[in-house]
């Protein structure tokens, strides 16, 4: 459905995009992650026709972006960074300025009001976009994408400036959106693509650094598995008979967490099952396995090593959001 | 483009740009109409009027034309127009058509007062053909000098402000020629100077090169706009 291939961009001196290149599946909802000034914005910005790529090509549904523009613009719906809001107009004007720039033929007030039922902004139809909440604007924003239903939706940072209950909304949203269209989801908030995305692509400094399905990538970086055991027993003696367990490559105390059990940080050795052994030795002992959770590599972790950052001052937990 | 030209032409009605423009443009006009002509007992000559409304629009079109790509590109609204299925030039028209629509509205509204000079006496009506559309097809191409300086800030009143800087200049050309010790630069200037060109209009004849001179700088000036635009892509 999209194809980039050998995408560079050069403002300057300076490569903002570097041979990018990548495909995107009809049906997919891709993140596209990457820090501040990677080159995300940049690479969407090409693939929209608002910037020319300096080399490489871009291709939407098999139309170059740069042989046949008006084509290729009307099957992808965008929403910049900053959605592209007029404030002197009201939502239902702005809408269908919108459906004329766009050219669309269907029923135009059918059109503008089933895409107000989808993004719910049918009870500010009628006011100045200029009055609305962010959460309102953004979600004009994503209506004014959804006009002329495109093929391909491309968002850019969509939840930036969201309280949590209007990020949740928007990646609901986002999530229904997906089983008709082609999404394309810039961020730099990992929890986002996780909950989201099925494919992740992650740039930084202008080049791909992974291009993975969503549970690949997280297996694909580390092979080793946390996990959390909670254990009742003398926290000397069970840290060394822990260590001791086959399989584990490394035991971390995090604690008392309630009453009489100690929690620790268990690290199994690659693709190694361990928590059996774990469970027998510890039978063995006499000290009570009161619980055991897996930890899954969050994203964040992920990202850190694939971009080969640390950032500090984050206590990254684990799981899904 | 017609989606461009629609909004384009409707914000000037939502903001008080449209209106300041009109009455403005109706109120100078009419006192400029009254001292040159109805108040002026000596000449019956429309020359004057004609002058003081080409230097009027160094000041009114700048107002016009300031928004017209100044404010899309600081809201970033541009990106919506670029990212549309509409081309460079259909942009630009469209921008550059609803100026002109104001302008040509207030201009056809402000030909009025002509008809006050058929109930005083027996005007040379072909001479006065001829400097309305002269003189029209000049603030036709102010309206493209503004709006393609317009394309080159984000800022309003930088755009304004250039844009009048421009237009001033270009009229300033026909008094600065005389003193120009070479002949041949004299010549040059003289064939782009805009007042030198309308001389035939106020000895009352229809100057075809004039009116081709008009329509090749708006229409050069829309271009650049679109080169604006289409290099702006690519840098």
């Amino acid at each position: 459905m999209i194809e980039i291939n050998g995408l560079s961009k050069v403002f300057g001196t300076q490569r903002a995009v570097d041979d990018v290149s990548f495909r995107v599946e009809e049906g997919e909802i891709m993140g596209f992650l990457g820090p501040n000034g990677a080159g995300k914005s940049t690479t969407m910005n090409i693939l929209t026709g608002y910037l020319s790529a300096t080399s490489g090509t871009c291709r939407v549904n098999g139309i170059d972006i740069l042989e046949n523009p008006l084509e290729a613009k009307r099957n992808i719906g965008f929403l910049p960074e900053m959605p592209p809001l007029y404030t002197d107009m009201t939502v239902k004007e702005y809408l269908s300025f919108i459906y004329d720039l766009k050219g669309c033929t269907f029923p135009r007030n059918q059109h503008l009001r089933e895409i107000c039922d989808v993004v719910k902004i049918g009870d500010v139809y009628d006011r100045l976009i200029g009055n609305l909440s962010k959460g309102y604007r953004q979600r004009v924003g994503i209506a004014q994408a959804l006009i002329g239903n495109p093929r391909v939706l491309i968002f850019d940072e969509p939840t930036v400036g969201l309280d949590p209950k209007q990020i949740i909304d928007i990646r609901n949203l986002i999530r229904m959106l997906g089983k008709e269209h082609t999404i394309i989801l810039s961020t730099h908030i990992l929890p986002e693509v996780q909950a989201v995305c099925d494919r992740i692509v992650v740039i930084n400094k202008g080049k791909v650094v992974a291009n993975e399905k969503t549970e690949d990538l997280v297996t694909a970086v580390d092979g080793s598995r946390k996990m959390v055991a909670k254990v009742v027993g003398p926290q000397d003696e069970v840290l060394k008979t822990l260590k001791g367990v086959a399989g584990i490559r490394s035991v971390d105390v995090l604690g008392k967490r309630d009453t009489d059990s100690i929690s620790y940080l268990i690290e199994s050795e690659d693709r190694v099952d361990a928590r059996k052994p774990l469970f027998y030795t510890l039978a063995s002992k006499g000290w009570p396995l009161v619980g055991l959770e897996g930890m899954e590599l969050s994203l964040e972790d992920i990202f850190i090593r694939l971009v080969g950052e640390q950032r500090k001052g984050r206590n990254v937990k684990g799981g899904k959001n | 483009m017609f989606a461009i030209y629609k909004r384009e032409l409707r914000s000037y009605f939502v903001t008080p740009i449209g209106y300041i423009f009109c009455g403005m443009f109706l109120l100078v006009s009419g006192l400029l109409f009254y001292f040159t002509t109805l108040a002026n007992q000596s000449t019956a000559s429309l020359s004057e009027y004609f002058f003081y409304m080409i230097l009027m629009f160094a000041i009114l079109i700048p107002l016009l034309t300031m928004k017209l790509f100044a404010e899309d590109r600081r809201t970033k609204t541009e990106q919506l127009l670029l990212t549309a299925p509409v081309s460079l030039t259909g942009m630009v028209m469209g921008k550059y058509l609803a100026a002109l629509t104001i302008y040509g509205c207030t201009f056809i509204a402000n030909i009025f007062n002509f008809v006050l000079l058929y109930m005083y006496g027996t005007p040379n009506t072909g001479s006065i053909v001829a400097n309305i559309l002269g003189v029209f097809l000049i603030g036709a191409a102010f309206v493209a000098v503004g709006l393609f300086l317009s394309s080159l800030t984000q800022n309003q009143l930088i755009a304004a402000v250039s844009s009048i800087g421009a237009i001033v200049a270009m009229l300033l050309v026909s008094l600065v020629i005389d003193s120009i010790p070479f002949a041949w630069l004299q010549g040059i200037l003289e064939w782009f100077s805009i007042l030198d060109r309308y001389v035939p209009f106020m000895n009352q004849a229809l100057s075809i090169p004039a009116v081709m001179y008009y329509f090749s700088l708006a229409a050069v000036f829309v271009f650049l706009t679109v080169r604006v635009y289409d290099k702006r892509r690519w840098s």
